[in-house]
């Protein structure tokens, strides 16, 4: 176990590395002197002097990056030069909205898409199954930022049920701070249960095709024992590492649910940070996500490790 | 019939026949299929609108008339109007233009950058396919959205640097597919012969590989151009696309938002425009996906 881990990690490395080069080098997409995007194009010679010395701009490409990277490695994401404080703390600040809202959002999109799933699998080529896959394929179409407003419209200004937006933290009341992130969570995770709904009937559709399920059949066991028992425990497992990977998704679909129900995680940080030309926030942010991703990808492996004696045996 | 006139007929449908009947299969097998029929209408009646807009739109949709301003569906203006008077129909008319072009754009640059990649990375392999499947890898790391909302930052707000950040950002894609139709084609028999008749890589990269490649990345092309056009609107909704007077969906969207309670017309067309496009792109790729599909036979 000790062994796939270090060697999973290991070969994230590089990854890991490529990310930071990847992110570190949208400074040079920037139109012209970083020194003057910083100060405007009348600034003082003098002063884009002490800005280029401050931030190393004078020195080279390569050696700047190595100079980020060792920052990053003891927690310095750089500073923010709206605010001029680091930039680090405002992400610790934030980071925990987003995750709550992307959890609150990945347990309804279980909730929706893995029951939806199963049924439709069961009931393949009626109308249930049918209605199922318009409902989902309408969710991966519908954009959610779109969905988001027009909920607000209908519960919030129209019926007055939910407040328009906002966010309260736990800490100050559980069902206040669940009623707030209810039609965000809702909104972020729609698409999701419909990615969830179709993968689930069709790793349902494989499983049943097997012959552990035939045979369990064959036992006279009842349509429910082998759905629930047989059938589902084994289509779980795609299901679940699936989940785990769409973490990252369900982050970038935050910074749209963040906009539109103006809640303060990461994503209104990355929307304001580009508005406020704060580049360090906007290259924080990003970087933020795709060691996000890269940690849920190394998680979903060690689960699949721990949950599927095949890959334990083929691996050690 | 003669042996010699059977084998004729035969070397005839060898040569000719297959191709033909094979391209007449997957048009018969993408009629039979309803849903993609139906994305096909869809996309073919939206493209209609945004050539013809021009025409079709009873008012210019960047003309301002403070006689006007935030009415609602009538017989003069069918799906009302904006904050600034100007008619929601003409603008839904124009703001196509630049939803479809973002699509097939965006979708552009990536398979132009990505797939000469991934066929490269692919066909060479070794330390060089290690080496582009790392940044590839690390670059798919990095959410879609995320990734262009940075570049796009970057470049700075426009249509045409919104089109190319979701370019760049889906180019991964492109090339993680085409890398792995590749890999299989390149140890086809035909590929093996034309090497062996000392023919140079890059005609077996350009002749031989590639066009083998091709149905699925067009499949994806076409489920990317749905992914992009709803990216496109969430960049210029976040004020990163086409920016004002200029209409488009993601804009209109975005100007909405301030006036839900007192004009909600004005937040509802964009949306159902952007949506009808987006599942119109979806239905035809999944059309596409069975008729090129060789497992249906």
């Amino acid at each position: 176990m000790l062994r796939f881990v270090a060697h999973r990690v290991l070969i994230s490395i590089p990854t890991l590395l490529v990310i930071t080069l990847v992110v570190f080098s949208l400074q040079a997409l920037l139109p012209g002197d970083i020194a003057r995007v910083m100060m405007g194009e009348e600034a003082d010679p003098a002063a884009l002097a002490i800005i280029r010395a401050k931030y190393y701009l004078d020195q080279p490409f390569f050696l700047r990056y190595l100079r980020w990277l060792w920052g990053l490695l003891g927690g310095d994401f750089g500073e923010s030069l709206r605010i001029r404080q680091p930039v680090a703390p405002m992400l610790v600040d934030k980071l925990p909205v987003t995750l709550h809202l992307a959890a609150f959002a990945m347990l309804i999109s279980l909730a929706i898409g893995i029951p939806a799933g199963i049924v439709s699998a069961i009931k393949r080529g009626k109308a249930w199954d049918y209605s199922a896959n318009v409902v989902a394929l309408s969710g991966i179409s519908i954009p959610n930022f779109w969905l988001g407003i027009m909920l607000i419209l209908f519960f919030s200004v129209h019926l007055g049920w939910l407040p328009p937006g906002g966010y309260v933290s736990p800490r100050e009341g559980i069902v206040e701070s669940h009623l707030h992130l209810l039609m965000p969570a809702f909104v972020l995770g729609a698409a999701l249960a419909a990615a969830m709904m179709r993968h689930t009937r069709s790793a349902m559709l494989g499983v049943m095709r097997q012959d552990y399920v035939r045979t369990a059949r064959a036992k006279g066991l009842s349509e429910r024992t082998i759905i629930l028992k047989h059938a589902l425990r084994n289509a779980l497992v795609p299901i679940i590492t699936l989940g785990t990977l769409q973490f990252g998704t369900l982050l970038a679909g935050a910074v749209l649910t963040e906009q539109v129900f103006n809640i303060p995680g990461l994503g209104k940080l990355i929307v304001d940070g580009v508005f406020n030309r704060d580049y360090a926030v906007v290259q924080a942010v990003t970087l933020l996500t795709g060691l996000g991703f890269i940690l849920m990808s190394l998680l979903a492996d060690i689960g699949y490790f721990i949950v599927n004696p095949k890959v334990r045996t083929n691996t050690l | 019939m003669t042996a010699v006139a059977e084998t004729d007929l035969a070397e005839a449908e060898l040569i000719e026949e297959p191709p033909r009947s094979n391209a007449r299969r997957v048009v018969r097998r993408f009629m039979r299929n309803r849903a993609a029929v139906v994305g096909l209408v869809i996309v073919s009646l939206f493209v209609l609108v945004a050539l013809l807009a021009p025409l079709l739109a009873p008012f210019d949709p960047l003309k301002t008339n403070w006689l006007t301003v935030r009415k609602p569906p009538s017989a003069a203006h069918w799906l009302g109007t904006d904050d600034l008077g100007r008619d929601a129909l003409s603008r839904l008319m124009y703001g196509a233009r630049a939803s479809l072009m973002a699509g097939v754009v965006s979708v552009f640059i990536a398979f132009v950058i990505g797939v000469p990649i991934g066929l490269l990375s692919g066909y060479v392999g070794k330390w060089f396919d290690g080496a582009v499947m790392r940044v590839i890898d690390a670059l798919l790391a990095v959410p879609f959205l995320i990734l262009a909302i940075a570049l796009a930052a970057f470049l700075g707000p426009s249509l045409t640097n919104a089109m190319i950040a979701l370019g760049v950002s889906a180019a991964p894609l492109f090339a993680r597919l085409a890398r792995g139709q590749t890999l299989v084609v390149k140890v086809e028999e035909y590929v093996e012969a034309a090497r062996a008749i000392g023919a140079p890589h890059w005609l077996i990269l350009t002749r031989h590989i590639f066009p083998n490649t091709l149905p699925p990345l067009l499949v994806q092309a076409t489920l990317s151009i749905a992914t992009a056009i709803i990216a496109e609107a969430a960049l210029a909704f976040l004020g990163l696309g086409q920016q004002a007077p200029a209409p488009s969906w993601g804009s209109m969207l975005n100007t909405a938002r301030s006036f839900l309670v007192q004009a909600p017309w004005m937040a509802v067309w964009p949306g159902i425009a952007i949506f009808l496009t987006v599942l119109g792109f979806n239905l035809l790729g999944d059309g596409l996906h069975d008729a090129l599909d060789p497992k249906d036979e």
